[in-house]
């Protein structure tokens, strides 16, 4: 159970399946050492569900997952030992202090005690959280209690950081405080699973996107390739767009997207293309972008409510 | 360690461990209710009840009031802790605080969770069967030394008692609905058990009735023992709740495993 194996994670035709409901269908994927990958997906695309079946926590419906080369069905106590997970509630111990929080939790992974205050003094410092250590986690607010929950999921030196939708719910802030420890643990070659439906979290820090929908892969590649290939280099957006434009997009065949209100047309490789279609066809109701991620997503998953 | 399709090892201590932490943050208020409950209720009964009961007949032997209820109060005090420790204080834990979530991303199985959560029941069923028996003790009414047998079966009582409460925080959909399994079983219990009048007082088909309760046989052992009196009685009853320890613990595993792990 080293960082010599080849594979962090290795799942193959992994299924989970709640009654008739199928939660996660027949997927496959590889997470290297190192690696920062993201699973992307709507409400219910099957992310979460994934994520418990690699550290142990649901059991598989059909297939086979190994972590550190060890299968997690038969080997889930060995391989909890090499993993930190921060799961989507700030499930921290509200009975406990900050310190208390740490230590305890070292407990459960059989760190002695000496050593446990060592890890946890180091921790806090690493996350700000210092002059906090003796106040009850209740008097924390959001995004201390996240940069905690982070702390705890490290307590045990994990080889794999597993973060389920890790800053959900923060202010711009604390986000980014977040991602600037991620960023830092991903330099220390750190590999790390993560969800999100931020888009900005996922480009800023995965090496390889994974978008799922209705519990299957939809695409996967690093952000700039599949922003390149699913939406190109340039957006035009169109606000109330003429119906003559509508027709010059179809018959031209450009990728877009036919909105109520709005047309937009991706692809901007051809920049004459885009600069003819503002002149001819738009007034102050065109805005000229770059393409993003977000474009990719709701390209791929469409734009329904998910609810 | 497995046993059958349970997943046990002494990491349930880990467990049983952070419960005695959260205890000892508060232990005063947590000593104060077994401290001063038993004077409540002698005050009340011995002084109260006893000039209009006198002394009470139970199987050839006569007992005021007083000595007679002791038992009583030890044996509805370990019920109650365990009880209400793996029901309220468990179900809290696992729904609202979600430790228990957080404890499976660690090396702990369910099974140690649960585990550990019911030996903490029992745990707290012997922290306060030992203080109130002190205070009784010190009014005379406990028989030494086979009075401190009462401390090992606290333990017991308590492992049943949990257990139980730990099948019911297993299947109950929402904290409210406590209220039935206490009204349906713990009230009676609590009533009709030898506790406050002897069974002889019941109809027969009512004392072979009460014979079921678990809360009839820790009183039974739990008075016999304070009194000094070894009867084939105590074994009976310690029979009786290890039969109940064998059916509700592995039962509490199985419907919370089923109620968590999905």
């Amino acid at each position: 159970m080293t960082s010599a194996h080849a594979r962090v994670i290795e799942a193959r035709n992994i299924t989970k399946r709640f009654g008739d409901f199928l939660a996660v269908d027949t997927i496959s994927f590889d997470l290297l050492p190192g690696e920062c990958l993201g699973l992307l997906g709507p409400n219910g695309a099957g992310k979460t569900s994934t994520i418990r079946m690699v550290y142990g926590f649901s059991p598989l419906t059909a297939g086979t997952l190994k972590i550190f080369g060890v299968d997690v069905s038969s080997g889930w106590r060995a391989v909890r030992f090499g993993i930190g997970v921060c799961q989507q509630d700030n499930n921290l111990d509200p009975d406990l202090t900050v310190l208390q929080n740490l230590e305890i939790f070292a407990g459960y992974f059989d760190i002695p005690r000496g050593a446990a205050r060592e890890k946890a003094d180091q921790l806090l410092r690493f996350m700000a959280l210092d002059h906090r250590r003796n106040d009850m986690v209740s008097s924390l607010s959001g995004g201390m209690m996240r940069r905690m929950v982070l702390a705890r999921a490290l307590i045990n030196d994990p080889q794999l950081l597993i973060l389920d939708e890790p800053t959900t719910g923060l202010d711009p802030q604390s986000r980014h405080q977040v991602w600037e420890k991620l960023e830092k643990l991903r330099a220390q070659g750190l590999s790390i699973l993560l969800t999100t439906h931020n888009m900005d979290e996922a480009s800023r820090l995965c090496d390889r996107l994974i978008i799922m929908d209705h519990g299957k892969i939809l695409v996967t590649g690093s952000p700039l390739e599949l922003v390149r290939e699913y939406a190109g280099n340039q957006v035009l957006e169109i606000l109330e767009p003429a119906d003559e434009l509508r027709a010059f997009v179809r018959a031209r065949e450009l990728m877009h997207d036919n909105l109520d209100h709005r047309l937009i047309i991706y692809g901007g490789e051809n920049d004459r293309l885009f600069e003819s279609i503002g002149r001819e066809y738009c007034g102050e109701n065109c805005i000229r972008r770059m393409a993003t991620l977000e474009d990719v997503f709701l390209r791929l998953t469409g734009r329904e409510l998910r609810e | 360690m497995r046993i059958g399709r349970f997943d046990v090892s002494r990491r349930f201590i880990r467990v049983w461990h952070r419960n005695l932490i959260v205890y000892r943050k508060i232990w005063l208020v947590n000593f104060l209710t077994p401290l001063l409950e038993p004077l409540l209720y002698l005050a009340a009964f011995g002084i109260g009840l006893s000039a209009l009961i006198g002394s009470v007949r139970v199987e050839g032997m006569e007992l005021s009031y007083v000595v007679f209820i002791t038992p009583s109060l030890l044996a509805i005090t370990m019920m109650y802790n365990a009880f209400f420790e793996n029901t309220y204080t468990s179900f809290v834990r696992m729904y609202y605080q979600k430790t228990f979530d957080a404890m499976l991303a660690t090396p702990l199985s369910l099974d140690e969770v649960i585990t550990g959560e019911i030996m903490w029941g029992a745990t707290k069923s012997l922290i306060a069967t030992v203080i109130m028996l002190s205070v009784v003790s010190a009014f005379g009414l406990v028989r030494y030394p086979e009075g401190l047998l009462v401390i090992p079966l606290s333990f017991l009582g308590g492992i049943a008692f949990g257990a139980l409460g730990m099948v019911f925080t297993g299947v109950i959909p929402s904290i409210d609905m406590f209220n039935l399994p206490i009204f349906l079983f713990i009230s009676p219990m609590f009533l009709f058990s030898g506790t406050f009048f002897p069974m002889e007082g019941l109809p027969v088909w009512a004392q072979k009735l009460a014979l079921l309760f678990p809360l009839t046989h820790l009183v039974q052992a739990t008075r016999w023992l304070c009194l000094g009196v070894f009867r084939v009685e105590i074994l009976w009853g310690l029979a009786y709740l290890v039969a109940c320890c064998l059916v509700f613990f592995p039962l509490a595993l199985i419907v919370m495993k089923r109620r968590l792990i999905h």
